[in-house]
């Protein structure tokens, strides 16, 4: 099983929502996106976020779009204008999501880098 | 009925470059160009600046826009409609038919929608039994009703169909809704009805797409080496047609990228449960929203289903929550993030010396430089050549913020050598804006809209 960064498998967009923040993953592939289904669980995501979300994680699908939907509640040191952080918005969460290293089957068929 | 229609988004908030709708006019074909201009707390700035001056509370970038798109709008037929009124959409028209008179403008016809803005009212709402329970902590608005600075509703797209029927050129909103400046010109040039919700659906799919501007053609698109020609980004254009599809595309020429991963990037975000996204006009699926690529730069989509809306309205409240400063100091090495260190401690202990104390909780160090933004994800670098040391405090007492405010600086010659860069001066208290997201039933809001003409 190879392991690969989430990034050559997914793109991510993130943003504030109330005192947390949202993160859509859209996967590459429907392959992709099966296996990122089983994968990407709530508490994987919420470990890999364990210094940021201080809340409980929330799971969204939306398999038309090849997409997972996560909520990091309490993620933003308080909400909107409230907070003080550099990335009040959680701008940059949806990067920090791709950082994640994943063991991937030899088979899943990951699309060369353009 | 026209087989289809293009409406474009030039601007995705309050501060967005201008060469958005600037282009968008000049660019290409164009039937409605629509403009966001409101945030979350947009609203309360708005409210400050109309207290100061009651002939302002509006975006006054809009007129400074209208001034530069008018004439390429009057010759192409290209109608506005922008929710740039903000707490006073009568200022905005009186300073928009000013200058387009001043132009020559004779005949444009400005329409303004009320009807949003419930501060005035309400406490008599709250009398009549409205808790305004704020849907985030379930508090009641009474724990803060004597800090309230704004208050308005999200409306939807039935009273700008109102103003475009009435022949506006241009409409300014309050508080409209983001995705209904899309819908409304599709409901009004189809004819489509209020309750044909799978319609609505679609236009207030298109209108999500578009509302952050150049967000679906490529902008903060994590595959960004794939996009070609940022600086001259195109802003995007939906081509919609009267049986709810649509394409999503920009014009030939500008620089970007309209693919599926890049409308589908957009579709993701601010997303909560994609089977109910919700508002005024619609409860939008968007599980079935159905994409496929058409061509260069073209994304076609079909499919989408859509639910009766709720009965009641978002109210956005904004109160004042106390005050924040912050700010920031270049450390260069050997030693960086050790000496960054050291000067937060001594900012905090210089206070504690004054008497001033500001809790844990309420403090900020960041040193930026070392992973803030990735904490605990990716390890940080070992020894940074420099760092940037940003550091806040917030709280209530704003004697204490400002006297925070006071102690960073200094540093520069009682802290650790290769403390610079402290060019913004002190920081100063600034109030913080607290949100409080709440309900109100639809019947107990009027909206009143009205069309005037340049004379």
């Amino acid at each position: 099983m190879p392991r690969v960064s989430l990034s050559r498998l997914a793109y991510a967009r993130s943003g504030d929502k109330g005192a947390g923040s949202n993160v859509g993953v859209v996967a590459l592939t429907p392959e992709i996106y099966e296996f990122l289904k089983k994968s990407l669980t709530v508490s994987r995501v919420k470990e890999h976020f364990s210094k940021i979300c201080m809340g409980p994680v929330e799971r969204y699908e939306a398999p038309n779009l090849l997409a997972l939907n996560f909520i990091l509640h309490d993620s933003l040191g308080g909400g909107g204008s409230q907070s003080l952080k550099s990335d009040a918005q959680g701008k940059t969460h949806g990067l920090g999501m791709l950082y994640m290293e994943l063991d991937v089957p030899d088979d899943l068929g990951i699309p060369d880098a353009e | 009925m026209p087989d289809s229609v293009l409406v474009a988004n030039g601007q995705g908030f309050w501060g967005d470059s201008i060469l958005g709708p600037v282009r968008l006019v000049n660019e290409g074909p164009l039937d409605y160009l629509t403009l966001d201009y409101l945030a979350e707390v947009t609203m309360s700035i708005m409210q400050k600046l109309k207290g100061r001056d009651p002939s302002k509370g509006y975006a006054t970038d809009f007129v400074t826009m209208i001034r530069r798109v008018m004439p390429q709008c009057r010759e192409k037929g290209v109608r506005i409609i922008a929710n740039a009124g903000g707490v006073n959409p009568h200022g905005c028209r009186e300073a928009v038919m000013a200058t387009l008179s001043k132009m020559g403008m004779k005949g444009v016809r400005v329409g303004v929608v009320e009807g949003d803005d419930i501060l005035e009212d309400l406490p008599r709402l709250m009398e009549g039994g409205q808790e305004f329970t704020n849907m985030d902590t379930g508090a009641p608005l009474s724990t803060v009703v004597d800090r309230v600075l704004s208050a308005n509703v999200y409306i939807g797209a039935a009273p700008i169909v109102e103003a475009l029927d009435d022949g506006a050129d241009i409409v300014i909103t309050g508080r409209a809704t983001d995705p209904s400046l899309v819908v409304a010109p599709l409901i009004h040039e189809f004819g489509w009805n209020l309750d044909d919700y799978d319609r609505l659906a679609a236009a207030t799919v298109a209108g999500h797409i578009v509302e952050c501007g150049a967000q679906c053609t490529g902008g903060n698109f994590t595959g960004w080496r794939n996009v070609p020609d940022l600086a001259r980004i195109g802003y995007p254009v939906i081509e919609a047609h009267p049986d709810g599809s649509f394409v999503v595309t920009k014009h030939s020429g500008t620089g970007g990228l309209v693919n599926r991963q890049t409308v589908t990037s957009q579709l993701v975000y601010e997303m909560g449960d994609p089977t109910r996204y919700i508002t005024p006009d619609v409860i939008a699926d968007f599980t079935s929203i159905e994409l496929e690529e058409s061509g260069l730069d073209r994304v076609s989509i079909q499919g989408i289903r859509g639910l009766a809306p709720t009965p009641t309205y978002k109210v956005s409240i904004s109160y004042a929550d106390g005050y924040k400063a912050s700010g920031q100091l270049v450390i260069a090495g050997p030693d960086a993030v050790e000496k960054a260190r050291l000067c937060a401690e001594i900012v905090f202990e210089r206070l504690e010396m004054d008497d001033c104390h500001i809790p844990e909780s309420q403090r900020l160090v960041e040193i930026l430089g070392t992973n803030v933004c990735h904490a605990g994800i990716v390890p940080a670098p070992k020894e940074p050549a420099e760092v940037v040391l940003r550091i806040g405090a917030k709280g209530h007492d704003r004697e204490a913020i400002q006297r925070f405010g006071m102690e960073i600086v200094p540093l520069v010659t009682s802290g650790p050598p290769g403390v610079t860069g402290f060019a913004g001066g002190r920081p100063k208290a600034t109030e913080v804006i607290g949100y409080w997201p709440a309900l109100i039933d639809k019947s107990l809001i009027t909206t009143r809209v009205t069309v005037e003409e340049v004379s």
